[in-house]
């Protein structure tokens, strides 16, 4: 399990740690808190770091085997850092029989990383994804929120090259 | 913020909303579906505010944001209320001729109308896709704003929850239900009134109800864009199956990928607790009822109800053995209802049509409608809406508009990974639960992708085992084993290593996880083979005694070739992985078969279609 990075948008994950546990106190009492909290976290966090599964065990009173094992269970959880962007390839039935697999292997070579992966600029994350319930519009890829419809693999370059281009402008403007 | 006290207040507040101005105004309907919104539906939106604006129109236009229309693939759709006009494809560029030459002209934007049959129709009633739908659950999506409980309200929601709560038992609701015929919309098509009486024969004090929105299977959005486009209707049947069973509390299972259905829901869901159509003494009843959402994250077997139902308890989403059913030892253990978000869909209209009337529609087994998510290879893909039993031809000719590559129909494959494949011969199938589940298939929940000549049907069944395989939860040994197992086998057949013993083998194989495996994802997931090994047979045996695919899919049985029109660009060249492509500037270039990882770059790459493959 990785530790709390400090990590690249500046957030100070100590004050991180500290909401993280009002957060716990809140769903304490309602049943089955564990999930909605490990879903908080990973959204606090973009990933669940030992501390935090450390305090969510101690403050709702579940065994670590537990919590990890929840943890693993379900792929909306990471226990490693992703990168800023999480780009899913929808592997669905319409998406696959449309060519998903060939933009799969686009962005596989795009960004040298397989499935599951992180960019070494921490910039992009790639996984697959079953069925994102946009079928009209296959095949689709999905960078964190947003919808890339009808992909060809030929369009992969243009789609990372703009998510990098708005990385340096936010440097730029920071600058 | 409007509280209604009892039955009369919702009638008077329903009359006021039909008289308001904002009801009667005049307006401009705008998809903000999921799929409208991920093609920029939004941008069209601020366009009309912005162009309105600057025609002095916005005082006497309103504009409004509604649930899916259905034709995915044509939007972002807009529809101009006045005339009826569907206009498709709409562009943020586009809405100031609109503004001009239409809303202030009179003269239709023609290049923005849907073509059929090299004529554009420009009424949204007279499209093939609109007229040869019923649609009835969706009746309201693509009317309303699916965030405001007063749309909901004026078009006659919560009625039947007043009815019910007003002058009905709890038997009486179930015997409407029973009446209606209505079955389960989630796949398995349990009759839901049996369903809700075992529940309400209970006499523990507890119980629950529950809808699972954990639309999983991939290929299905209909769940997603009733949630979306209409979430009150879920609400209103969930109270009022709450109701019928004796439940205070429910919960909404949503799955983790739908953030815009989560949203809606919520705000829904607040916006009928502030009106006093969900908490306590609902309507002056006597009757409480609350709902809270809970969020799935990203496990496909939660859409099982028993593996939905320790997911909630914040488990590892493991099914458990039935019985007992969760109607008798459900959620912490107690009497608990499941049902589909299209099922409680369907619960107001049944209650206000009442059960009888319900049942005119449909089959002799089977009432009421189905929607589908048509998707795949047809010209129109998105949501419909049919009576159940209609055939599969009008499905995907009729509403899709046929086959959209210039190639032909092979299969629609229909139920996801518990499904199969319906062939050419089958097409005037009629969907209903018995006529498919005859050929090999399932209604399920309503997925339906049509393929055409260029889909390899064993390469389907690998995509499909390989989906049960990723997603089954390992809990026992014929699902967890038994499928890698048969995809192992699959694979071989795949990769040209097959025996004819093999198809015997994965028959075999598929009889025991079938019958040996704890949950339905176990017991259906042999369906995708069994499905094609009996419309499709001579494909695997192509692929076994000729190691050829005919469909130039399986990528070890194909052959990459760089034909004479290749000019000798180099782009190809320079986008392998492998550097199988070999030869100088201007010059013909060759595939070196054995280094060919055939990966089809270069396919994509090439703008000369000087590669091809077979």
């Amino acid at each position: 399990m990785a530790k709390v990075e400090k990590c690249s948008c500046g957030n100070d994950e100590e004050g991180l740690l500290e909401r993280l546990e009002e957060i716990i106190i809140s769903f304490k009492e309602k049943p089955g808190a564990l999930i909605p909290v490990l879903q908080a976290t990973q959204s606090l966090f973009g990933y669940i770091p030992q501390e935090a599964i450390l305090k969510i065990s101690e403050i709702l009173n579940e065994p670590l085997s537990k919590v990890y094992g929840v943890i693993t269970f379900y792929s909306f959880f990471s226990l490693k850092p992703r990168g800023k962007y999480l780009i899913r390839v929808c592997l669905g039935t319409a998406c696959y029989v449309q060519g998903a697999n060939e933009i799969l292997t686009a962005l596989k070579q795009q960004l040298s990383i397989e499935i599951g992966e992180t960019s070494p600029d921490k910039l992009f994350t790639l996984d697959v994804g079953r069925c994102f319930g946009a079928c009209g519009l296959a095949p689709i890829i999905m960078v964190n929120d947003d919808v890339h419809q009808w992909v060809k693999p030929s369009d992969v370059k243009k789609i990372i090259g703009t998510y990098k281009k708005q990385k340096e402008v936010k440097q730029e403007e920071e600058k | 913020m409007h509280f209604v006290k009892n039955s009369a207040e919702l009638q008077a507040l329903q009359n006021a909303l039909l008289i308001s101005k904002e009801y009667n105004s005049e307006k401009i309907f705008i998809c903000a579906g999921g799929g409208c919104i991920a093609s920029g539906s939004m941008k069209v939106k601020d366009a009309f505010v912005t162009q309105l604006k600057n025609a002095g129109l916005n005082e006497t236009l309103d504009i409004m944001e509604t649930g899916c229309l259905g034709p995915c693939a044509i939007g972002p759709v807009v529809v101009i209320g006045k005339d009826d006009t569907f206009y498709q494809k709409v562009r943020a560029q586009d809405v100031k001729e609109i503004v001009e030459q239409h809303l202030i002209g009179g003269t239709m934007v023609e290049k923005l109308l849907h073509p059929v049959e090299e004529q554009k129709v420009s009424k949204k009633s007279e499209l093939p896709f609109f007229k040869n739908q019923d649609k009835q659950v969706l009746r309201n999506c693509g009317k309303i704003n699916p965030t405001k409980i007063a749309d909901y309200i004026a078009c006659g929601g919560y009625q039947a929850l007043s009815k019910v709560l007003n002058s009905m038992s709890g038997e009486q609701v179930i015997q409407e239900v029973t009446v209606s015929g209505l079955r389960g919309r989630g796949g398995a098509g349990f009759p839901t009134g049996t369903k809700w009486n075992f529940a309400r024969k209970n006499q523990d004090s507890v119980k629950y109800i529950l809808c699972n929105a954990d639309e999983g299977d991939p290929g299905a959005f209909m769940d997603r864009s009733i949630l979306e486009g209409d979430p009150h209707s879920i609400i209103e049947g969930m109270a009022i199956g709450a109701y019928a069973i004796g439940s205070p509390q429910g919960y909404v299972y949503v799955r983790a990928e739908y953030p815009l259905a989560v949203e809606r829901l919520q705000i829904a869901i607040d916006q009928a607790r502030t009106f006093g159509l969900i908490g306590e003494n609902i309507l002056g009843s006597g009757f409480n009822f609350d709902l809270e959402i809970r969020k799935g994250s990203g496990a496909f077997v939660c859409g099982e109800e028993t593996a939905l139902i320790t997911s909630i308890e914040g488990n590892r989403g493991e099914p458990r053995p039935r019985p007992p059913f969760p109607a008798e030892k459900g959620l912490w253990n107690k009497p608990t209802v499941l049902n589909n978000v299209e099922t409680f869909s369907n619960i107001p209209l049944l209650i206000n049509k009442g059960g009888a009337k319900f049942a005119e529609t449909g089959t002799e087994k089977s009432k009421g409608t189905k929607i589908f998510a048509l998707a795949g290879t047809v010209k129109i893909s998105g949501l419909v809406e049919v009576a159940v039993g209609t055939p599969l031809r009008k499905l995907v000719y009729d509403i899709g508009g046929g086959i959209s590559t210039n190639k032909k129909y092979k299969a629609a494959q229909i139920g996801g990974p518990s499904g199969g494949c319906i062939p050419v011969e089958h097409l005037d199938v009629p969907l209903d639960y018995e006529a498919l589940n005859k050929l090999g298939a399932i209604m399920g929940s309503g997925g339906l992708i049509v393929m055409d000549e260029s889909s390899c049907m064993v390469d389907v069944a690998r995509f499909f085992l390989e989906f049960v395989q990723d997603e089954s939860c390992g809990k026992c040994v014929p699902c967890r084993e038994g499928t890698a197992r048969m995809k192992q086998i699959v694979d071989r057949i795949c990769e040209g290593k097959g025996e004819m013993k093999d198809i015997d083998e994965l028959e075999k194989l598929a009889g025991t996880v079938t019958n040996a495996s704890l949950c339905g994802l176990g017991q259906t997931a042999p369906n995708p083979v069994l499905s094609t090994l009996r419309h499709f047979k001579e494909e695997y045996i192509e692929h076994i005694r000729d190691k050829k695919c005919r469909t130039a899919v399986c990528k070890e049985l194909i052959v990459f070739k760089i034909l004479e029109v290749c000019n000798g660009c180099q782009a190809c060249k320079k986008v392998c992985p492998v550097e199988a492509i070999h030869g100088e500037k201007k010059m013909l270039h060759t595939i070196d078969e054995e280094v060919c990882i055939r990966c089809g770059l270069c396919i994509s790459t090439c703008k000369f279609d000087a590669i091809v493959k077979y």
